[in-house]
């Protein structure tokens, strides 16, 4: 099966490129206070989602979306937070409270930019993904490509194009923390070099394990999943699902190979099938 | 609060499409001008030349209608231009852009060289390049949505450009038809039932082979679409097959044959809507590749 190289951005850059940056999010010390969300608002002026209330816990954005860059899950569950302890409400039943800052992935093999026709979204030389607004045409290909919906069209005053995180690409070239991870209070969000913060990671993973939270997991800093690691990526006390992460994401680009493949097989008969109409009696 | 809920409130894991009934119009006349400009080529180098005329010509028109359709869609229409910005061979979506820009200027001269009866070689020139890429332009909007993370469009990826090329064939030759002299047009005719014949086989094909992701296809407005596009077909093509010397026959079979393919498209777009909106059918799959993986 044909492979399309996605993986080689830094030889682009001709040795401008710099070290892969991202964001570690351990969501066992996620308070749920939403400072991200404030942080990332207002660093990047992005209007507000509403004041919504959706009756379902204290989630008031629901999805990442073109206006949402951050979105903090808040998931309750009928189990104790660690298996062993005596955690539960008032009357003794158990109970836990998950909740986890969302934000784009920044995978290394990024559907959304695969499919953009346009060159508006492209790799930074930090490693990130980026949409450039004033290129974007609003095709809105990227938008179903991302296998975690991330990105998304903004309708609102016509704007009709594609935004999602930047991983605050105006402050990470300048060597600042982006303003999510700047904001955090319990460092639930560590921004850094990608191998530093899954070193890290992996130590965290050990000593939350060893605390007994016998769900957690880390989950998009192996670089053979399907989009090749994530830039972004989590510590998880629960299977990504019950986040509304997807468990396995794919590239779909992955498999262009075999699209085109079967789209010239389908051509092919195509061309067949009309020249076999031309058989036959005149009339 | 149940133990094990599997999913975000029932939230989508992913994005649904945003693309408008614009794009299920541009998949319809893109393939119907792509079919139609093959037939073209494949008519002139047979020597009938009435029915390349009229099959240019419906190309010409079809594949006329396709960038409107698709700037109409996009957010920023203005910006249409700078879908030729790059060449990005990893987006289905830079290809077929630059795919029909260049097969609609072609198909465009050989009509108007065929209209104006002037520089015969261009046109037959033009009309090659038009009918060679005919094939390539019916079939890469299968490849376009099939590259995105919509469950009933990726796991159809194998299945999907047959039902699009069968599609095509069908709706070109009922164009096709309804557009040549009587005594010219057979093969417009032939194109059309088998056509809509492997439109039939192709659907019901990619909808077995979706197995149970394919369930949108039996729900709702799919469900709606996918059943008025099989009965639109069936009749159009044994219409056309009986009317073969009764036009009234014929030109209602066409109809309901270029209906039917319209049909099978809306069909596919609001499937893959309906896919994108129901988190199961994202993670699901997903599980269970990743349970096998831990087993085996």
């Amino acid at each position: 099966m044909a492979r399309i190289e996605t993986e080689s951005w830094p030889a682009t850059y001709d040795g401008a490129a710099r070290e892969r940056v991202g964001f570690f999010t351990d969501t066992s010390v996620c308070i749920g206070c939403k400072a991200c969300e404030v942080a990332c608002k207002e660093w990047n002026l992005l209007p507000e989602d509403g004041f919504v209330f959706t009756a379902e816990s204290y989630d008031n954005t629901g999805a990442l979306g073109s206006e949402t860059w951050r979105h903090v899950a808040f998931i309750e569950q009928d189990v104790p937070l660690i298996e062993t302890a005596g955690d539960g409400d008032d009357d003794g039943n158990p109970m836990r409270w998950l909740m986890s800052s969302d934000v784009c992935k920044h995978c290394t093999s990024a559907a959304c930019l695969n499919v953009c026709p346009t060159g508006a979204l492209f790799r930074t030389e930090l490693g990130t993904v980026v949409v450039q607004d004033d290129i974007c045409n609003g095709c809105g290909m990227c938008v179903p490509a991302c296998p975690f919906g991330v990105i998304a069209r903004r309708e609102r005053d016509g704007d009709g194009r594609a935004w999602k995180c930047t991983l605050c690409y105006d402050r990470t070239k300048d060597g600042l923390t982006p303003a999510c991870a700047a904001a955090c209070p319990t460092e639930s969000i560590q921004y850094g070099p990608l191998d530093e913060l899954r070193e890290r990671a992996a130590q965290r993973l050990q000593s939350v394990q060893q605390q007994g939270f016998a769900g957690a997991r880390l989950y998009g800093e192996d670089p053979g999943d399907g989009v090749d690691g994530f830039g972004a990526f989590f510590l998880l006390l629960d299977e990504p699902q019950v986040y509304g992460l997807p468990p396995d994401p794919v590239d779909p680009t992955k498999r262009l190979g075999e699209m085109w493949g079967a789209a010239a097989a389908a051509g092919a008969a195509l061309a067949l099938g009309v020249a076999a109409s031309l058989l036959g009696r005149r009339g | 609060m149940s133990k094990h809920r599997p999913d975000y409130y029932g939230r989508p894991v992913i994005k649904q499409p945003v693309w408008k009934t614009e794009i299920g119009w541009y998949f319809f006349s893109g393939g119907l001008g792509g079919a139609a400009a093959t037939l073209a080529l494949v008519s002139r180098l047979a020597g009938r030349r009435g029915l390349a005329r009229r099959a240019t010509l419906v190309s010409a028109l079809a594949l006329s209608a396709s960038p409107p359709l698709l700037i109409k869609d996009l957010g920023r229409p203005k910006r249409f231009l700078y879908m030729f910005r790059v060449l990005r061979p990893t987006s289905p979506m830079s290809i077929g852009s630059w795919m029909l820009g260049a097969a609609g200027t072609a198909a465009g001269a050989a009509a108007g060289s065929d209209l104006l009866d002037v520089a015969p070689v261009a046109g037959d020139t033009a009309r090659t390049v038009a009918g060679l890429l005919g094939p390539a332009i019916s079939t890469y909007t299968a490849v376009l949505i099939s590259d995105t993370s919509v469950p009933v469009w990726h796991e159809a990826r194998r299945e999907l450009p047959l039902v699009f090329a069968a599609g095509s064939a069908a709706s070109a030759g009922a164009a096709v038809w309804l557009a040549a002299p009587a005594d010219e047009r057979g093969p417009a005719r032939r194109l059309a039932i088998a056509g809509s014949a492997g439109e039939l086989v192709a659907a019901h094909r990619m909808e077995s082979a979706l197995g149970e992701l394919g369930e949108p296809y039996r729900r709702g407005r799919p469900r709606r679409y996918a059943r008025a596009a099989r009965r639109a077909l069936a009749g159009g093509a044994a219409l056309m097959a009986a009317g073969r010397r009764r036009p009234m026959l014929g030109r209602m079979g066409a109809g309901l044959i270029l209906a039917g393919t319209v049909c099978e498209r809306f069909a596919i777009l609001r499937a893959g809507n309906m896919s994108a909106d129901d988190p199961r059918y994202t993670v699901d799959p997903q599980r269970e590749r990743v349970a096998g993986r831990v087993t085996s």
